[in-house]
């Protein structure tokens, strides 16, 4: 409902793909890396500003200041007034916003093609030149602590999930949720801001995407002109986060809520992401999501469990292919009325056991290969989505040609691959398994 | 210097950016209407359909069956059970959304050139021949029981059927989309095939193609898809008695975050004086960050991530609605300047500033919306639906521009009524009575 200041959440299935696009990359003398997506449909341009910055950046007992510092970069700077960035667009007819993740940090403009110029003289300007007043830090808190209210404090599904990747991360800040815990949002003040500011917001840690009506050429010149002149910053390091130790011991969560109508199980197993040429394993889980639980009518849980036995009124699997580090492979299982969540869990275990023996069934196969390349053909009337998978992930450890060797790695997956991919991921040893309840335990 | 240029950026603007869309009239030989933009660029089409009519003209003890009958629509059409439908509709990576609200039924559908006609006789069956089966009906039923369960828990759905309830009273305005658990219980196969002949007949048809598609071959695609509707009857809406008074309304339910609605009448979208009350809008509450109630009770104070207003026209009534959210012991300050900042703008009005801004914005956005086939296709159903002519984008922006301070102003002293605004906080807010 409010479109201002997004948090991403993690990017699930792995449908959207390369197309014919026309795309233009470079790098600048600074070291920031461009991209140009041309689409000359429509005189538009999305203008996004990514950051190789997340909360996964984060140190501890620090958690939300990505966040809090991106909604921070709508103040004030050396040549803009505190909201003359969002104004001057508006003016300009466009709309803009920013988003933050574990990953990254970006910011974009939607406007006129005409106006990219004045977007990137705009953006350059909050790069290095952010001037953050005391009065900025103490209203613009209160509205991260109101959006924390709002997103996940007034709704258990989302506390939830929140104590689930806690635990499916022992060590790595995946467990810890994009937009801070209460305690700690609390806390961030200015010098938090701008130490993480000054560490991670320069053009060598940035990507520029631009995506619309616009020539290569003339986006190089611009690019130039505007965020050319910004030095590197000599002191960015490596992002070299905590990993994950060996996980053990599978874990189990029960969490009540007198909130919660309807309850559920949930199950994750840490999983391998798209890596810079090694994409296959990853390629492989795409299609292991959606065998098992992509479409409710034709999907292995699906056909189970609420069409056969109607057993659940809802089965769903999902898997965030794009990640920097170690990802999730989710199941869920939302039980039918008078189906406990025991009988739930063991009826979705039963038929992943089946599934192991059995293996899948070669016309779904076909299906997800259709719908893949048919989603290279969509794709191309959004180029708005096609900047940002670019942008995601140069941002998430891949490179360019990654992104363009990604369809045909899907294309490629057998049935081999899959049923190999299944054996590495279902690993209870590394798995969190969750049930959502009512309070005193009803289900 | 950023002042300097953007009032060189401004002069440009009319100039510039213009929507580049060629909208044709198609009529089929059996006589369907459509707007097409073609676009063949891209090998596929976007096809958006809409129906005048929607859940309001759900029988009172049939709440509901207009949203179930929605979801039930692809879950199995002619030879094909549910499954089936859904293996075909995978095998040919066509989409099919299917949406209602109070007062319009809408399908998005998106195929590929390559298996055209193959996707669209599969869409046809859902049209114009669904089966309804029994064991879809209880199974889908399950599913909206269950959102039914959520939302009677949601603060924010809690508000929103609260509001409706105060300001519409018996109406079936009143009533949600899905249904009450009692009305949902008990609907029937029959309850399905009468909401489909209520709601999807030809006299209530709105149809935008965005794509790799010639007139020439829309016309036959129309006849083929759409002819075997029946003729059908305009649904009328009953007329509604406005029982909203000002005041505020607590529903105690324990959670950290109270949600408000707020609102009053409003103004309906054919009156003379919209465009005035849109720009009014615009500037108090409509357009995000940019809004004075966004200034004063999220930007200055911080008591809020979001705070907003809408013009809501129906059929048979009109609101001026905003929500905010806000911590308990917080949100009466929040409500406390919206009766001011309401107040405000009811008895001095917006500056000649604010509205040169508000008009930049809309005019300059305007042609930004038309990006991409399925968006594009979404407008050209809009347009028919509200009664626009076909060559009105061309001549909006000018409506916009030709809003004048005093319009605004003498708008803003009748429809800005700071006593006849009712609130209903759901939480458990403090220091409001």
């Amino acid at each position: 409902m409010f479109r201002k200041f997004w948090i991403v959440a993690l990017c699930l299935a792995g449908s959207a793909v390369f197309g014919k696009e026309t795309v233009t990359n470079f790098t600048l003398d600074n070291g920031m890396d461009v991209v140009v997506v041309e689409d000359h449909r429509a005189p538009v341009v999305v203008h996004t500003l990514w950051y190789r910055v997340g909360s996964a950046d984060e140190v501890a007992g620090k958690s939300g200041i990505a966040h809090f510092l991106e909604h921070l970069m709508f103040k004030a700077t050396d040549t803009l007034a505190s909201g003359e960035l969002s104004d001057t667009v508006a003016a300009n007819g466009g709309s803009d916003n920013a988003f933050t993740s574990y990953d990254y940090t970006a910011y974009y403009q939607r406007v006129a093609a005409d106006r990219l110029g004045l977007m990137m003289q705009m953006e350059a300007s909050r790069m290095t030149g952010l001037q953050l007043q005391p009065s900025d830090i103490v209203s613009e808190r209160n509205v991260v602590i109101e959006e924390r209210n709002q997103r996940t404090e007034n709704d258990p599904g989302a506390l939830f999930r929140e104590q689930l990747r806690a635990s499916q991360y022992m060590n790595h800040r995946y467990g810890v949720p994009i937009i801070g815990w209460m305690h700690e949002i609390e806390e961030l003040n200015m010098d938090d801001a701008m130490a993480f500011y000054r560490q991670y917001y320069a053009p060598n840690n940035a990507i520029l995407v631009v995506a619309g009506d616009v020539e290569p050429d003339a986006v190089r010149a611009l690019a130039q002109q505007h965020y050319g002149a910004i030095p590197a910053n000599p002191d960015l390091k490596p992002r070299d986060r905590t990993q994950e130790p060996p996980q053990l011991s599978p874990r189990r969560l029960t969490f009540e809520d007198p909130r919660v109508a309807q309850p559920y199980v949930t199950r994750s197993y840490l999983a391998p992401e798209r890596d810079s040429g090694d994409q296959d394993t990853a390629a492989a889980l795409v299609y292991l999501a959606e065998i098992l639980g992509g479409s409710p009518a034709t999907s292995v849980l699906g056909a189970k469990l609420q069409f056969d036995e109607t057993v659940a009124i809802y089965t769903g699997a999902s898997y965030g292919a794009t990640s920097l580090d170690d990802t999730g492979f989710n199941l869920v299982i939302v039980p039918a009325e008078g189906v406990s969540l025991q009988d739930a869990e063991d009826a979705m275990d039963r038929v992943i056991a089946e599934f192991m023996e059995t293996g899948p069934d070669p016309a779904t196969f076909d299906r997800i290969k259709m719908q893949l390349r048919a989603s290279q053909i969509y794709s191309q009337d959004n180029v708005e989505s096609i900047g940002q998978r670019y942008g995601r992930a140069l941002t998430q450890g891949l490179t360019v040609e990654d992104v363009q060797a990604w369809p045909d790695i899907l294309q490629a997956v057998t049935a081999d691959d899959v049923m190999a991919a299944a054996k590495l991921v279902f690993d209870e040893k590394k798995s969190v398994t969750g049930w959502l309840m009512t309070e005193g335990g009803n289900q | 210097m950023i002042r300097f240029f953007l009032i060189a950026w401004m002069l440009v603007l009319t100039t510039t950016a213009r929507a580049e869309v060629t909208i044709q009239e198609v009529t089929s030989p059996g006589g369907i209407k459509a707007w097409l933009v073609e676009e063949p660029s891209i090998p596929f089409v976007a096809l958006e359909i809409a129906f005048k009519g929607g859940a309001a003209l759900d029988p009172a003890d049939k709440q509901g069956a207009s949203y179930l009958m929605t979801g039930l629509i692809e879950e199995g059409a002619g030879d094909l059970d549910a499954r089936a439908f859904a293996k075909r509709q995978e095998e040919l990576a066509a989409s099919f959304g299917f949406d209602v609200f109070d007062e319009t039924m809408t399908i998005s559908a998106r195929f590929l050139t390559e298996n055209q006609d193959q996707a669209l006789d599969l869409l046809r069956t859902a049209l114009i021949d669904p089966r309804f089966d029994q064991d879809a009906l209880d199974r889908v039923r399950a599913q909206i029981l269950s959102i039914i369960a959520s939302d009677a828990k949601d603060p924010g759905s809690i508000a929103s059927r609260t509001f409706d309830e105060m300001a519409y009273g018996t109406h079936p305005y009143a009533a949600t989309l899905e249904g009450t658990p009692e009305t949902v219980a008990a609907l029937t196969r029959e309850d399905m095939f009468a909401a489909h002949q209520r709601l999807l007949v030809k006299e209530n048809l709105f149809v935008g193609v965005v794509g790799d598609i010639s007139a020439a071959e829309l016309g036959p695609m129309l006849d083929r898809l759409l002819g075997d509707l029946p003729q059908g009857a305009e649904g009328t809406v009953p007329p509604v008695k406005m029982a909203l008074e000002g005041g505020v309304t607590i529903v105690d339910l324990p959670t950290p975050q109270s949600v408000a609605l707020f609102g009053h009448r409003g103004i309906d979208r054919d009156d003379p004086d919209f465009f005035p009350a849109f720009l009014l809008n615009s500037i108090l509450g409509g357009r995000g960050l940019e809004s004075r109630l966004t200034r004063e009770v999220r930007e200055k104070r911080g008591l809020t991530y979001g705070i907003g207003t809408y013009l809501i026209s129906k059929e048979e009534a009109n609101l001026v609605l905003g929500q905010v959210a806000s911590a308990n012991d917080r949100i009466a300050q929040a409500i406390d300047l919206v009766k001011v900042e309401w107040a405000k703008m009811a008895k001095d009005g917006v500056t000649a500033e604010e509205l040169a801004a508000a008009k930049l914005y809309l005019t300059g956005a305007y042609p930004l919306r038309f990006d991409g086939n399925a968006t594009i296709a979404g407008i050209l159903v809009g347009m028919q639906r509200q009664g626009l002519p076909i060559d009105y984008i061309p001549s909006r922006n000018d409506k916009v521009n030709a809003v004048t301070l005093e319009d605004v102003n003498r708008v803003a002293a009748y429809l800005l009524q700071p006593d006849n605004l009712h609130f209903v906080v759901v939480g458990q807010p403090e220091g409001l009575n």
